[in-house]
């Protein structure tokens, strides 16, 4: 029973909202490592496409409320994903035709596109704040938790509660189908490989009949995709605000380099690595003891929360000295 | 000869406009960051004291008062003081009621006020460093120090049967100082706490602090954050994740937003900030209501008190010279004189014109005590039903 009850508690505390939000970070760090693949930069712009594909979602969500159409137990936010994602899709192409392409015809320096995406990304803060506020915004509707803490304690007794909320399972199921379509698109089908070739050797994709814009296009639109829903999730599970999705760029480029960038599988990998090290390293283990028979005189917190990011710095740096390509060897250019 | 007749004009209104000042006053608060929500309506009770004082036409032969407002952001000291800087140095302000969160206070007073002999009153940083801070004098505030909040918030909840409690606490001066005050407290009375920890806001995932604290345990959680940012991450997450279901809100939680945000959830939770009751107050509010802002927000009564404050210390110096009312400010303040409530500008000014000692009393029973901080009536809430109850004045 003890072992139960401690088994649970980990599961609460930290294996769920780990995974929660590594599959956040996941997704966010698959579209940052897709460009920098394939557009060979580091797009700062990513956090804040984030929050502007998440601002219209929240208007789509309010018309659809508005109109009374609802997912049941789902947030309508769902509903109003695939048509933000075009719209946002849309702002993004616009923006790599008036900045972006000029940079690759001038063939120039990543650190000059970085530069560039950093510009970028202050004209797309201020849009989102006209577009939506710099409010904090609740949208999630539906219900609320799978289980919550009451029901699991009545349904098996344990003296620890479990909560799964509905916003987190939505994340684990919608980033496992979103990582699975990303990676079939790019094994089995001609144009992700053509995406694959172009981001292995510019020049022979060239030569064997590639057409290079078709590939840009269909990664800044694929990323968007990743990037809103990310940020749709995110909000769903937290809260919109425009200011947090500036914040969570950090992460997500931690994830991402962790992982090795340019290489898809490693961010996904990067995005748990980051959440898990975060919440675990962080969490006192005290209670978990006690139920396993010790009587510790501590809390035995390894590190107090307030390092918490330091964590995912240390990381950072350690993997950057020791194997600086990432754990699944990315690219550097 | 058309162009002399402008220019005497011309010169005529300016000398008619130096008889009768025009006294300008700096609103220094948060109108963006973390205490965004609050600023609005403690914006407008200063505003209404100024208005109450200009329009009476007894300020200082007539003078009338303007305000100026600057946002400090709360949360960064740098934009604070630059906030300040303008308004001492561009505007030329004649006072600030202002800053509005203790380490922003802190910055602007020592690197902009005092330097430049400018009298700031706040009416919300609690932190018990500025009880201590070489002021110069020029520093007063119609809050209570947190010291005395840390006492209040002891005597609730230990009066409500709770001895132990986690603590969780905004990374700045006013966390920091409101949780240690609370600390030392609570511990000489005999309560435990479990755990102090910081948590910073506006990050993306509170779930390793909630993990923490709930390993760490206690009866109730106090969050000695702010409502607009992580404290209420933190209690999000608390109440999903089963940690606490009672939580302790101090004067940065206790709002309207809170109660939006949580609703019913908070069914156990209680708190306190800093109010008063009394027939100042409800004057105040009745004059707010009146004007078209809703005066029960927090510090809203305060932001009143510090402006009125600084016009009554002006009348009694017959002066606007920040150097020279500083030395008034307790005087009209505090006993001994005719008791003065909100609302009353226009008599006090005139009791000061004729030399009466006046005792401001103002929206929150002002009393200041010390090197010049209220002395503090706080008030007892709780959430019961989905809506915030005041259950008792301490």
């Amino acid at each position: 029973m003890d072992l139960l009850n401690a088994l649970v508690a980990i599961l609460n505390f930290v294996v769920i909202p780990a995974s929660a939000y590594g599959a956040q970070l996941a997704l966010g760090a698959l579209g940052v490592t897709l460009i920098y693949g394939i557009l060979r930069f580091s797009n700062f712009a990513h956090g804040d496409t984030m929050a502007f594909g998440t601002g219209i979602t929240i208007l789509l969500t309010w018309g659809l409320q508005a109109l009374g159409i609802s997912l049941g137990p789902l947030p309508s936010a769902l509903l109003a994903l695939p048509l933000a994602i075009a719209l946002t899709a849309v702002l993004v192409l616009v923006t790599d035709r008036l900045v972006y392409r000029h940079y690759r015809r001038v063939k120039a320096a990543p650190i000059v596109v970085v530069m560039a995406s950093v510009g970028v990304m202050f004209v797309m803060n201020g849009l989102t704040r006209l577009l939506i506020g710099v409010d904090e915004i609740q949208f999630a509707d539906g219900a609320r938790f799978v289980v919550s803490v009451p029901q699991f304690k009545a349904m098996t007794g344990l003296d620890e509660g479990l909560a799964l909320r509905t916003t987190q399972a939505i994340t684990l199921v919608l980033t496992a189908a979103a990582v699975w379509a990303l990676f079939a698109f790019l094994n089995r089908t001609r144009s992700g490989k053509a995406m694959r070739a172009y981001a292995d050797n510019e020049d022979l994709a060239l030569l064997s009949g590639i057409d290079p814009e078709r590939v840009v296009r269909l990664t800044w639109i694929i990323a968007t995709a990743l990037a809103v829903t990310a940020g749709v999730l995110y909000g769903l599970d937290k809260s919109f605000k425009a200011f947090n999705y500036f914040q969570i760029l950090l992460p997500i480029f931690a994830a991402a380099i962790v992982g090795g960038l340019g290489n898809p599988l490693g961010a996904v990998a990067g995005g748990f690595v980051i959440a898990f090290s975060e919440v675990a390293l962080t969490y006192p283990w005290k209670k978990i003891a006690e139920y396993l028979g010790f009587e510790p005189a501590s809390l035995l917190q390894l590190l107090s929360t307030e390092y918490k990011f330091a964590v995912s710095f240390v990381i950072l740096i350690v993997v950057l000295l020791v194997k600086p390509t990432g754990l699944f060897r990315g690219k550097s250019y | 000869m058309k162009k002399l007749l402008l220019a005497t004009a011309a010169a005529a209104l300016t000398a008619g406009a130096a008889a009768a000042e025009d006294i300008k006053i700096g609103i220094s608060m948060g109108f963006t960051g973390p205490l965004e929500s609050m600023s609005p309506n403690m914006a407008k009770g200063a505003e209404l004291a100024m208005k109450e004082a200009s329009e009476s036409g007894k300020l200082l032969g007539g003078s009338t008062v303007t305000s100026v407002q600057a946002d400090n952001t709360c949360a960064d000291a740098a934009a604070a003081v630059a906030a300040v800087e303008r308004l001492v140095r561009s505007e030329k302000v004649n006072g600030i009621v202002g800053g509005m969160c203790s380490g922003e206070t802190i910055a602007s007073l020592e690197k902009v006020a005092v330097p430049n002999g400018m009298v700031m009153i706040s009416p919300s940083a609690t932190s018990p460093a500025l009880t201590d801070i070489d002021d110069k004098g020029f520093f007063f505030r119609t809050s209570p120090s947190d010291a005395r909040q840390g006492e209040v918030m002891t005597d609730v909840i230990l009066d409500r049967g709770l001895k132990s409690v986690a603590v969780t606490y905004t990374n700045n001066d006013y966390g920091k100082g409101l949780a240690e005050a609370f600390k030392s407290s609570f511990e000489a009375k005999g309560g435990t706490v479990t755990s102090i920890t910081s948590h910073d806001d506006g990050k993306a995932d509170y779930s390793a602090e909630v993990g923490a604290l709930a390993a760490a345990g206690g009866e109730a959680l106090v969050v000695a954050g702010y409502v607009d940012q992580g404290g209420s991450g933190i209690v999000r997450g608390a109440l999903d994740a089963g940690a606490f279901d009672t939580f302790v809100f101090p004067d940065g939680m206790v709002s309207e937003s809170l109660v939006t945000r949580f609703g019913s959830e908070l069914e156990t939770s209680f708190g306190q900030n800093p109010s008063s009751e009394g027939p100042g107050r409800d004057a105040f509010v009745a004059l707010a209501t009146a004007n078209g802002f809703d005066g029960t927000t927090a510090f809203a009564a305060e932001s009143y008190d510090s402006a009125a404050l600084i016009l009554l210390a002006m009348q009694a110096a017959q002066s606007a010279d920040p150097k020279v009312y500083k030395d008034k400010v307790l005087d009209v303040a505090n006993a001994p004189g005719e008791k003065i409530g909100a609302g009353e500008l226009a008599k006090a000014l005139d009791l000061l014109a004729a030399g009466t000692d006046i005792d401001y009393d103002g929206a929150t029973s002002v009393e200041l005590v010390g090197p010049g901080e209220s002395a503090g009536v706080f008030r007892e809430v709780d959430f019961k039903g989905g809506k915030m109850n005041v259950v008792g004045m301490r």
